[in-house]
Formats: structure tokens, sequence, C-alpha cells
């Protein structure tokens, strides 16, 4: 299946991603050949079949816990804020939300 | 050196070495090989040098109760270290030091292991071959002109370069089996589930597990069992006891059914793994293992289900490098929107960006049941092969990968062809069982070969023996 550069674009913006002009090109010839190849799925007859779903373990036996709901201490905010590009007063800076 | 752990704590127990000088020989060593190999992202040299100072005064007795007591480890760049650098091999988390420690790093460290430093790897753990690091490729200490594998490249050659005795990598689709062939070491992936992930940056949860390399089968064992168990902070991790893989290491084999599937020795396969995988094979059938035919009659469609799957997962897994909390922020950017993307396409590299656009696609509106939802129900049929296959045989033997090592640079630009290099370990991770690379023997350029034997869920005190077996 062909993947056009529009597309692409779209993906991108779904991705949150601002591609260059070069690499939404390229990205379109690549993704195009990865696609052809799995489109291959198609031939599958998959009627008698639901999807696999998360389970822990495969077949084996689970282990999904639950914990009691109970507040045990955490990073604190200076912490917290240690690794962030622009931490402000206690908080994570952005610049402007509205009409962004 | 020979840096394996029985070895190191014999010294150790006779008094002939201490930590601190096994650990100033090993820093000694990353130091000289780290320009060319460029093994280490970062090298834990003081933090590594005082633990291993502290570790030498009661080392005749630790090496009696502390299975890894003075062992200099090495960890994938992927695993978060408290107050060590942690990059996952992108610039978007190039100065990212996070304030706590993974499970499997923590249990390590309380095993007596001394950390010496935090390995190269694909970005994000995307790749079959370390050229996708933004820190620059890894070369193989075999021959440097070749790839060591990946995505876990820096792990398995900190073993193979005697940089580390053992080291720790994760494993989605193949990233310490397919690296481990290629460098001629051990390397495991344990059974989903069986290794906690907290800590563990996510590329696709329902396939990543973080499993050990080694120069030998033991080491291997060893350090299986120091990381293993369950963990309240990550509620996949299993209950299911661990038991001592070191013990199960009798080199018996009589009796083992090992399953061989025609579909992973046919077209595609280079000749010299065929002719060495099947060599393996009939060693353990010389000392009693039975060899039975099975089939798994999806095996063509690994591949595709993978890199949907995989996709799909680290499309949504990596949503969250968005420039506000950690990492790289783009500076130029007025509005949030803006930020989000520029830092994203600035902080990434080709192929996460690539993997991302993939799986972004199999999810969206009018693709979603044609890709993702169809791969899901492949995976099922998957699943429902192996069970079949395991009624028949104990193990299953495959080749880790379709050739040995090929060269830097040589599939750089073609995705495609990197991808199908994955054919026979994507599998294993789709069906949540474990797996081992063993070496098996060299091509005649000189390059290692893997033989892969997988078990079924929790079953990896059998894997190992067969290995150790092979190994023997």
């Amino acid at each position: 299946m062909p993947i056009s550069k529009e597309e692409v674009t779209k993906i991108a913006t779904l991705s949150n991603l601002a591609l260059t002009a070069e690499e939404t090109g390229s990205f379109s010839v690549q993704l195009a050949a990865i696609v052809e190849y799995i489109d291959q799925l198609s031939e599958v007859d998959i009627s008698n079949v639901q999807p696999w779903k998360h389970r822990s373990a495969g077949e084996a036996p689970t282990s999904y816990a639950s914990r009691e709901d109970r507040v045990e201490p955490s990073l604190g905010t200076g912490i917290a804020l240690a690794n962030a590009p622009d931490p402000d007063a206690g908080h994570f800076a952005v610049p402007k939300v509205i009409g962004g | 050196m020979n840096l394996t752990i029985d070895e190191l704590h014999k010294l150790y127990a006779s008094g002939d070495a201490k930590p601190s000088e096994i650990t100033q020989a090993v820093l000694d060593r990353i130091e000289q090989t780290n320009d060319r190999l460029n093994t280490f992202l970062t090298i834990n040299k003081e933090a590594a040098l005082h633990r291993a100072a502290e570790a030498d005064a009661d080392i005749k007795d630790a090496v009696q109760t502390k299975p890894l007591a003075g062992i200099p480890v090495a960890v994938k760049d992927n695993m978060c270290t408290t107050g060590i650098r942690t990059t996952c091999g992108s610039r978007i988390l190039g100065n990212y030091i996070p304030p706590y420690t993974a499970t499997a790093v923590a249990k390590l460290e309380a095993a007596g292991a001394i950390l010496v430093g935090k390995t190269n790897l694909d970005e994000f753990a995307m790749g079959s071959s370390n050229e996708n690091s933004a820190f620059g490729p890894v070369r193989n200490p075999v021959n440097e002109g070749y790839v060591p594998g990946g995505s876990s490249g820096g792990s398995a050659v900190a073993v193979a370069a005697d940089l580390s005795s053992v080291s720790l990598g994760s494993d989605t689709g193949g990233s310490i089996r397919q690296p481990a062939s290629f460098c001629g070491v051990v390397g495991m992936k344990p059974t989903y589930g069986r290794v906690s992930r907290y800590g563990l940056v996510a590329f696709a949860s329902s396939l990543d597990q973080i499993g050990p390399f080694g120069k030998n089968v033991k080491d291997v064992a060893r350090t299986l069992g120091v990381i293993a168990g369950r963990d309240r902070y990550d509620s996949t991790s299993s209950n299911e006891v661990v038991p001592d893989y070191v013990n199960a290491l009798t080199g018996d084999v009589k009796g083992l059914r090992i399953g061989v599937p025609p579909e992973c020795f046919g077209e595609g396969l280079d000749a010299e793994v065929k002719t060495s995988v099947e060599a393996a094979i009939k060693k353990l059938e010389e000392r009693g293992a039975e060899v039975v035919e099975i089939t798994l009659p999806h095996s063509k469609y690994v591949v595709a289900v993978y890199y949907l799957i995989a996709t799909a997962e680290a499309s949504s897994n990596l949503a969250r490098f968005d420039g506000v909390r950690y990492g790289f922020r783009a500076e130029e950017a007025r509005t949030l929107s803006e930020m989000y993307k520029q830092s994203r396409d600035q902080g990434f590299g080709a192929e996460v960006k690539r993997r991302i656009m993939l799986g972004t696609f199999a999810l969206s509106s009018g693709y979603y049941d044609a890709y993702y939802e169809k791969a899901q129900r492949v995976r099922q049929m998957l699943c429902n092969d192996f069970a079949e296959a395991f009624q028949k045989c104990d193990l299953i033997a495959t080749p880790t990968a379709p050739t040995p090592a090929f060269k830097l640079g040589e599939k750089v630009n073609d995705p495609l062809a990197m991808y199908l290099d994955d054919i026979f370990t994507v599998t294993i991770n789709l069906v949540g069982v474990p797996a081992i690379s063993v070496p098996c023997g060299v091509s005649s350029n000189g390059l290692p070969i893997g033989l892969q034997l997988i078990g079924n869920h929790f079953d990896e005190a059998r894997i190992l023996n067969a290995a150790y077996a092979h190994e023997n």
C-alpha cells in the first residue's frame, strides 16, 4: 500500500512530531515498504481466533496483584522537578497553551 | 583476564585479589577501549571504586553469602540508576538523572555487585545493530568492522571484551539474544514476568523483559537467580517461585525432548549458521536428548505481527517524552503544541520516529482493525502454536539469528532488511516464553554463531541446563 506524503503528515500530527520535508519524503517511501510487507497478514484466516489479551506471563498462572490503596512517601516537589527543562516555583513551566 | 564469577570468587576467597584491584583493572580496560568500541555511555568510576574499597574488608566472607560479591557488572542505559545519567541512547534523555533505581539493578547491588557503567544501546532499545544510538555505534570486539548486534550491543560487548563479568540487557524482540549471538557470549531473555520491569524505560510493555549476559551459562544462571522474582512495583512480575538455577546445572539431558521446527531452517538461513546449529543439536542428541520434529506453522508472519504490536505500544509509551517534565526541550517553540512537536522531532532519532509513526498508523482510525487488531489475533495463533509444540517437546532449538554479525553500515538505510533479521527471536517475546542464546560455532571469517534454546513459561532452569550440557 503506498503511503502518500499527506498521509505521512497526518500520522506525524497524530504522533506529535514536526517532520522536516526531507523526513516526510523518506518516511513515505520507507513506511510504504514496511506496510507492503506487513500486508501479507491479510492472507491469514483469523475468523476462529480472538485477539491476544495481556496476561502476565502468557498462559502461565497470572500474578495481577492488587494492593491496598495506601499513601506512601513519594519523591517530593524538589526531586520531581530536578530534571525539568523549565521548573518554576514548584511547577513545570510550559509555553503558552491557549491559542497554541 | 578471566572475569567469570567462579574465578573471581576463587581469587577473593584465597586472598589473591581484592575487589578494588579487580575493579581498577576493569575500569582501566574500559578507559583503554572505550574510544574504539564505544561500549559505555557513562563510566561509574568513582562510585565503583568507592564501593569496591568498601567490599575489600570482608570479601572472604561475602563470597560465601552474596552471589555477586565484588563482581563488576554493566547495565544497559535504559535502566534507571539513582544519580547516574540514564540516556536510553537518545538525545531526548541526554541529561536525564533518575531519582530512583530499577529493581533489577538494585537486586544486583544488594547481591554485592559493583556497577562499573551504563552501556550503549540502540535508541530506546529500537534496533538490531546498535547503530541507532545518538552517541554513535558500538563495535564488535571480535571484528571491529562489524556490528555487535542490538539493541543491547553495549552490554554484550562489555562481557565479550572483559569490561565486566556479567551485564544486564533488555529484550523486546531479541535485543539480548541476537547481540549475544553476534559477540559470542551467553544471553537470556527470561519469561515475561520473571524479572521486574520497574525502572526499565518502556519500549513495548507486553514484550519487554530484562535479562543477563555472561561468559558462560553458569554466570547467566546465577545472575538470573539474583534479579528474578516478584516486585511490588511491577504488577506484571510473577509470584512463581524462583528456583536455584545454578543447582539445576547438572548437564544431564537424557530423555530431554528437543523440538526442531523445519520453518526455522529453510530459505534465508546462512549455510554456516545452519551447519553449526544442526551440529549443536546433534551434540545434545549424543548426550541422550531426543530430537522431535515439531511445526510452527505461522512463522512466516512473525516479523509483521511483531512490528505492528511493538511499534503500536512504543507510540503510546513514548508519548511521555514531550519536553515538559524531563529531557530535552526545543528552545525556539512559542506555543505548547509547537514545543511538543519540535522537542520530539529534534530529540528522537530517525528509527524511533519511524517506529512511532508506524505504530500510530497501525492504531489510527480506519486502520486499527486491519493492522493492530489483526496482529493481536495472529499473536494468539502463535501462542497456540507454541502450546501445541510444547505438548510434544520440552525445549525448542533454532538459530538465534539467520546470519552471523553483518558489517557496520550494511543495513542502515534499509529498515525492512534490518527488521527481517529478527525472524527467530521476536516470536519468543510475542508468546512470552523464555529463551537463551549460547555460542555454538564460528563462521569461516571468524564471527560467532548462536544456538537459541526456547522453553515453556517459567522453564528457565531446563533451558539453562540444556545450554550447560551443550557448553561442556
